[in-house]
Parts: structure tokens; sequence; C-alpha cells
């Protein structure tokens, strides 16, 4: 991986939502969507650190994780729209889809809620001796959640192969982070668990990737959980429709000038700049492709609705 | 083969069995490893199998439960221990959103063949907070099965069977029944899920009852023969998946029904029971249904406050003399 390679799923990433923004906007999803756009370096850096077999858990905010372990666009559009997904069949919608077959444990449309459920994933291959991590993405406002709390404690006490990856994008919700906690970064917290922590620029690819591949290591070697938090900045509001009129002036158009993907745009010479342009280019036919697809799927059968309550 | 066991022994012997049988079960919980539970349910186990298969955990309901399920999810097969039923409270997110959604949200892709083991009810100077019996909430919940084992035998064959389970199993036991004592079927194949029992056959007047009830309503029936009432005992054991045939069953040979538990009556699945007899057995009916249980209120501890609210066998023949005209 590097530059060329991040730029193209980072890209796909914000396609992806914007795309979803749109058929939101068309009247094509049906419920409620939270994009990750101006996040997009973090999973992309993570992903970087990870390989096959390693477990994936995000948030209702987490398309940008599916999309960098590889979950199928077609599946993921098709999820959304309400249709017989791959993925879930419809179940799940946005917030709360998974893929097995990606090891994508899966978003939590409950804040917070992942991470005990990440911390078993690490269980497994701790126990089982499978040599994967698990690696779950919060925002910083689950950091004030109880379920948090007690599983990295948790995970601290068994050495769990878990890494915690705080997302700060400066608001919990939809009120700034700043006035939710008396600490001047999340990261700190992990003195009192007991466990590395560090803070990382999360809209550069890099330091990301350095970083989760610092704490993955560490989890594989069975030195168990680290606590990265990732700085970066939600381009859009916290839902679809938030119209964001608790955002002070200018703030967003600032970020927009710091978020990953203008980072590079901005440092690029001529040659690279082409070679970005093709790359917009094939990312935005390859997103449009899987609309189409996902077009195709058909809707789920509403005979089978009460299927796998139990197995 | 059977063995005399108490009712908590022979929890201990289910989860011997478990962790002997099967390589892919975990047990953890607080206290259950060095201390072997606060009842003894799992002592010897951390000797016997060591940190790698039973482990303490911190005092934190909602971190360990997620992690059976993230544990279940992936491969294991956890049982994991809730000290007390009122601690499951503190951890509702991970029985209502998070253990019991997941297979029917990912579209029957993951499972979660999970156990959580966890005693309930009242006993004598325990206050509101160590006094619950929740399995209305649990039962309310789609995606969960659950268990109230009534006898040392049930105690036994029933948490094997929520072990052998692809489904999350909630296993409820009655801290009251612990030294209680009874046949054990330890070489008996394991159960599938599910299935009331008629425990006491009568012709007059069907008696549902679970867990603690069980025996109290046994006892009643046994008072109401003097009297001339016959009264059919059933042990609902499960209230997921619900045996509701063996109940409509009864009630078509003795067109009346008391339903018996220790939970309060607002909203208990005593509720459940009635409305499902108003629906499906409405022309054998032949006197309004009967509900006892706990009156609305918050456990009292003093033991003579208890008595005065707790259900118990006079209770149920009290129930029983009003169903029969008596």
């Amino acid at each position: 991986m590097g530059l060329p390679d991040d730029y193209r799923l980072m890209a796909r990433i914000r396609r992806f939502e914007e795309r979803l923004a749109a058929l939101k906007d068309a009247g094509e999803i049906p419920g409620s969507i939270h994009l990750c756009n101006g996040q997009e370096a973090i999973p992309v850096g993570a992903a970087r650190a990870l390989r096959d077999g390693d477990y994936v858990t995000a948030t209702y905010r987490g398309h940008g994780w599916a999309i960098a372990r590889g979950v199928d666009l077609t599946g993921l559009f098709a999820e959304m729209m309400g249709r017989d997904s791959a993925l879930c069949g419809g179940r799940a919608a946005s917030p709360y889809l998974t893929d097995p077959d990606r090891w994508f444990i899966g978003e939590n449309s409950i804040v917070g809620a992942g991470v005990p459920v990440a911390a078993g994933a690490a269980l497994t291959a701790q126990r089982t001796g499978s040599g994967a991590v698990s690696v779950v993405s919060i925002g910083d406002g689950a950091m004030n959640q109880g379920n948090v709390h007690e599983a990295i404690n948790l995970a601290a006490v068994l050495d769990l192969p878990l890494v915690l990856v705080v997302e700060n994008n400066v608001y919990s919700e939809m009120s700034r982070i700043e006035d939710m906690v008396r600490v001047r970064q999340l990261a700190e917290r992990a003195a009192g668990y007991g466990v590395p922590g560090r803070v990382v620029d999360g809209n550069d690819c890099d330091a990301v990737a350095e970083a989760v591949t610092e704490a993955v290591t560490r989890a594989r070697d069975g030195g168990g959980p680290s606590i990265v938090e990732a700085m970066t900045e939600r381009l859009v509001g916290h839902y679809s429709g938030d119209v964001q009129h608790y955002r002070p002036a200018g703030e967003v158009a600032a970020a927009r000038e710091r978020e990953p993907l203008a980072r590079i745009r901005q440092a690029a010479d001529p040659e690279l700049a082409a070679r970005l342009d093709l790359i917009d280019a094939e990312v935005a036919a390859e997103v449009e492709a899987a609309v189409t697809a996902a077009r195709a799927v058909p809707f789920p059968d509403p005979a089978t609705v009460k299927e796998h309550v139990h197995v | 083969m059977s063995e005399s066991l108490r009712y908590i022994q022979a929890v201990n012997a289910a989860l011997t069995w478990a962790l002997d049988s099967r390589e892919d079960t975990v047990y953890f919980g607080e206290d259950v490893a060095l201390p072997g539970g606060p009842f003894g349910a799992t002592k010897g186990l951390h000797k016997r199998f060591g940190s790698a298969r039973i482990f303490d955990t911190p005092i934190s309901e909602t971190g360990f439960l997620g992690m059976a399920l993230g544990a279940a999810m992936t491969g294991l097969r956890p049982i994991a221990e809730i000290m007390y039923a009122d601690f499951s409270f503190v951890a509702m997110d991970q029985f209502v959103n998070q253990i019991s959604t997941i297979r029917y949200s990912s579209n029957g892709r993951w499972k979660a063949p999970l156990v959580i083991r966890m005693q309930q009810g009242y006993s004598p100077g325990a206050c509101a907070q160590h006094s619950h019996s929740p399995e209305a909430y649990f039962a309310h919940t789609p995606g969960l099965r659950i268990a109230l084992p009534a006898t040392p035998d049930d105690a036994y064959q029933m948490l094997r069977t929520a072990v052998v389970s692809d489904d999350p199993v909630v296993v409820a036991e009655a801290r009251m029944l612990y030294p209680t004592r009874g046949p054990v079927r330890t070489d008996a194949p394991v159960e599938p899920v599910g299935g009331a029992r008629v425990v006491r056959p009568g012709g007059d007047v069907t008696v549902v009852a679970w867990s603690r009830m069980v025996s109290a309503s046994v006892e009643a029936a046994g008072a109401l023969a003097e009297e001339g009432i016959e009264a059919e005992v059933i042990d609902l054991r499960w209230l997921n998946p619900l045996d509701f045939d063996t109940v409509a069953a009864s009630v078509a040979r003795t067109g009346r029904l008391v339903v018996a538990h220790e939970a309060n009556l607002t909203g208990g699945f005593g509720a459940e029971i009635a409305a499902r007899a108003a629906a499906e057995c409405f022309a054998d009916l032949r006197s309004p249904v009967a509900r006892v249980g706990l009156p609305d209120l918050p456990m009292p501890a003093a033991p003579i406050l208890q008595s005065a609210v707790v259900p118990e066998a006079a209770d149920v023949v009290a129930a029983v003399r009003r169903t029969v005209g008596r």
C-alpha cells in the first residue's frame, strides 16, 4: 500500500458516502444514514495494519470501515436501499450492517456497544490461539459510555488482543466533545486503564497506519489492548438531515482544507494530480456501477420476515 | 443412572459436563473461578479446568455479556454468569439490543450460541435489589430462549440443553431451590429446547407454574385434594419456546386455569398465559383465569413483610378455590 492505493480507497469511501447522500435525497434510502466524510484516513490507515482473519467492529458511522475491509459496494448500497442484499437481506440497513465473510463483526447503532462485542472476538482469538486481533472503532462521544469503560478494563485485565480506535471528530453527536469531558485528549484516559494510549493525526493515513500497526503488533504479541485517538473533523452532519446549526460559521469550510483527500491534492504535483484525477474517475465509475447493480437486487420477500429469529 | 443431588450440585454437574465434553465452552463471571461462586455453583471447576476455560471478570455485566456475544459469534460457546438476576438490568442493552438481535439482523449469517446463567427470586432478608424475578423482561425480547428449571434434574438437563443450543439461552435458576434434593439423570441424552411437563395430573383445574412456584403448586394441589379438588400442575419449564399446547390441552380437560409465578403481577408472564388462554381456550373456560404473583411492590427485606406478600402454596390454594367457586 502507498499513496495511490490509499487515495483510491479513501476516494472510494468518499464517493460512496456522497452517492449515498444523493440517493437519500432522491428517496432511494428509507432510513437514517450517518456519513464519515472527512474521516476516511482512519479506516484506510487502520486497514493497512490488518490481515485476513482480523476482526473489525465499527459504529453506525462505519461504512468506511466496511469498505476499507473489502465489503462489497453493491451489497452495501442494496442493504441501505432496503433490498435483499447479500449482507443482511435488508434487515440491518445503514447503521447495523455486518459481513462475516470479511470478518466485519459489524456496525452498532447503540453508542459504544461494539467495544464489549469486539472484546469477545478478541477473547476467541486469544483462547483459540488464532493470532487474530480485534479492532474496534468508536467516536469521541462513546468514551462517555459505561460499556466502553467496562470493555476496556475487561480487555486490559484479560490481556485481550484488542485495539480501540477513537475517532475524535470534535462532535459527540451534536454537542462539542470538549463540553462533555474534562480531559484535553481522550487518550489520556488510557492511563486510567493501565493500557497504552496515543493521539495521532486522523487525517493522515500514514500516521494512522503507523499507530494502529504499533497497537496491532502489541496485541498480536500478547501485549494486550491499546487506545489510539485519531483526531479528525466531520465534514457533514451527525445524520442525514442534520442542518448543523450548532456549528460555528466557517468551521466546515476550514475543515475542508484539512481533510485527508484535500491534503493529498494540495501536495500533489501536476503528474500526481493527473493520476488522482484518473483514480477519481475510476472510483466514480465503480461506485456508479455498484448503484446500478444494487438497484437490480430485488426487495426481500415479506414471507421471509419471521425467519432467523432463532436458529 | 440417577444420582441424588441438591439443585446446586446439579448445576455444578452440568457445568462440569459442559467444560469436559465441549472444548469450545468457556465460563466467566464475577467470582466464579477461584471463589467458586457465592453459592458454590462452580466449586472445583477452576481447579479441574484451569484459567483458560473458567475465569473471573471485573464487576462489569455489560462488558462481559457483550464479550460473551462477540466470543459466541466468532466460535466459542461462552457461559456467562450473572451472580444475581437483578444485576442483568445494568446490562439490559446486551439482552435487548445486542445478544437477541444479531442473528435476525444479520439475516442468519451470525449465530450467538451462548448461555447466560443467573439465579433469581426472593430469599429471607434479601432486599428489593436482590429479589427480582425478571423472566417477563426476557420473555418480551424476541431472540432469547428462556429456561427456568424447577427441580435438580431440570437444573442439570436444561442447563445442558442451553449449552448445546445454537441460540442465546437465559437460564434462570431459583436461589431458594438450591438446597432441595432430588434424583438427577446424569446419563440422560441432552434434551431438545422447550417442552412443558405435567407434574401432577388432575381434572378440575389447571395450575401453570414455573421455577419455585412449581413445588408450591404441587403442595397446594395436595391440600386441595383433601377438599376433593383435583388440580393438574404444569411446570412450564421454558418461557421461550413456549409450549402452550400442553397448557391448552389441560385446560380443555379442566375448564379452569390458574397461573402462579413469584414475579409481580402486572405485566408478568402470567398475563401472557392468561391472554393466550382467553384467545385460544375461551370455549373451554368455565370460570375466569386467576393469577398468583407478588403484589406490585418492590420486595421488602424484613422476613415478616416478605411473608405478607411472597406467593406460596396457600395463595395457589386460594386462587384455585376462586376458580372453582368455593
